[in-house]
């Protein structure tokens, strides 16, 4: 179980930075097009996180020209290049699904206020 | 490369450089110890055979023991295991392909990229119905049915007036030598003498298996 355990952790990502659902991001992601390599950006929220360990995926949805489009990467993926956390999101559950029912106004998440500092 | 007898260890997940996630059985291999080399001379076909996993002479029997010294051994292994030689020009009595004995293999003799076989023994599943062991489906599972997992009618009347030989039937399940054909070697660490192989092989964790170069692949390239 060690060795299994070793071999998965080797490749995880420690240059993902902490983020949840709820939260704006930004991903370059690596598009491999023939044999020309480019980025692709995906900016939108992040809805989900799930699993565990190397297979850890996450969900991001955003609208684009009124269609829903939501990407599932995974967390460890090398095909990510950077991931930005552009805005913190307060939201109360960590599947934030309703999201895709609604729009407009009411599809807004109310931002996270930076911990203050005693 | 030869073969090698190694241990499955389980099995893992691995990012392609295109990012792609591939299954992969991890196997600890070697390193084996040649104890006997044969060859078309002395025996009439060339191959050697391999030890692993050193033990102490107290668990040595004697007709090993004899076996071993016989052929100036130095390594005490626990498990031997024959592996044919294919000469470098495809038959028999070449003696040039066959290493010494007393030489050493690891996994470093496999190559990355390159596809081998990969035999062992399959989990013993016990008497098992004609659902598991042979894919039947079984009755339905409503509509007040009482079929249940029955294997239903397994022949005809008069004629031929009794079951067809090689029926398929309830029995035994698993327990069997299988080998997968054609599995791509995906990664070789030689300094934790691992090999990883893409997909699936017979047996649970720390069953025993051996690898071989793939013999279809080895036809294709003329080898």
């Amino acid at each position: 179980m060690e060795v299994l355990k070793a071999i998965e952790d080797a490749q995880k990502r420690s240059d993902i930075p902490d983020f949840g659902p709820g939260d704006t991001v930004r991903i370059q992601v690596r598009v491999r097009e023939g044999d020309k390599e480019r980025l692709q950006r995906f900016q939108g929220t992040v809805i989900q996180r799930r699993g565990s360990g190397l297979r850890e995926t996450f969900t991001v949805r955003k609208v684009s020209d009124g269609v829903g489009v939501e990407r599932i990467f995974p967390l460890h993926s090398p095909s990510i290049d950077n991931l930005e956390v552009l805005k913190r999101g307060r939201v109360r559950r960590s599947k934030i699904y309703y999201l895709r029912e609604l729009k407009g106004k009411k599809a807004r998440i109310r931002e996270k206020r930076p911990p203050r500092k005693s | 490369m030869i073969g090698l007898i190694g241990r499955k260890i389980g099995m893992a997940q691995i990012f392609s450089d295109k990012g792609m996630m591939i299954p992969v059985t991890v196997i600890e291999a070697g390193p084996c110890p040649v104890v006997q080399v044969k060859t078309a001379d002395s025996d009439g076909y060339d191959s050697v055979q391999l030890g692993f996993e050193e033990v102490t002479d107290k668990h040595i029997n004697k007709p090993k023991a004899g076996h071993l010294k016989k052929h100036g051994s130095e390594a005490k292994p626990r498990i031997l295991r024959e592996f044919r030689v294919r000469g470098a020009g495809g038959g028999e009595g070449d003696a040039s392909a066959l290493p010494g004995a007393g030489e050493v293999l690891t996994v470093e003799s496999i190559e990355a990229g390159s596809h081998v076989d990969v035999t062992g023994t399959t989990k013993g599943r016990g008497f098992a119905g004609v659902v598991r062991r042979h894919n039947f489906g079984g009755g339905p599972a409503s509509h007040g049915s009482k079929t249940g997992d029955l294997p239903g009618s397994i022949g005809n009347s008069a004629y031929p007036g009794r079951v067809w030989k090689g029926k398929k039937l309830p029995g035994h399940m698993g327990d069997v030598n299988v080998t997968i054909q054609n599995l791509e070697v995906v990664q070789v660490k030689p300094e934790e003498n691992l090999v990883l192989i893409k997909g699936a092989i017979p047996g649970g964790p720390q069953s025993l298996v051996t690898i071989r170069p793939a013999v279809k692949k080895a036809a294709k390239k003329g080898k």
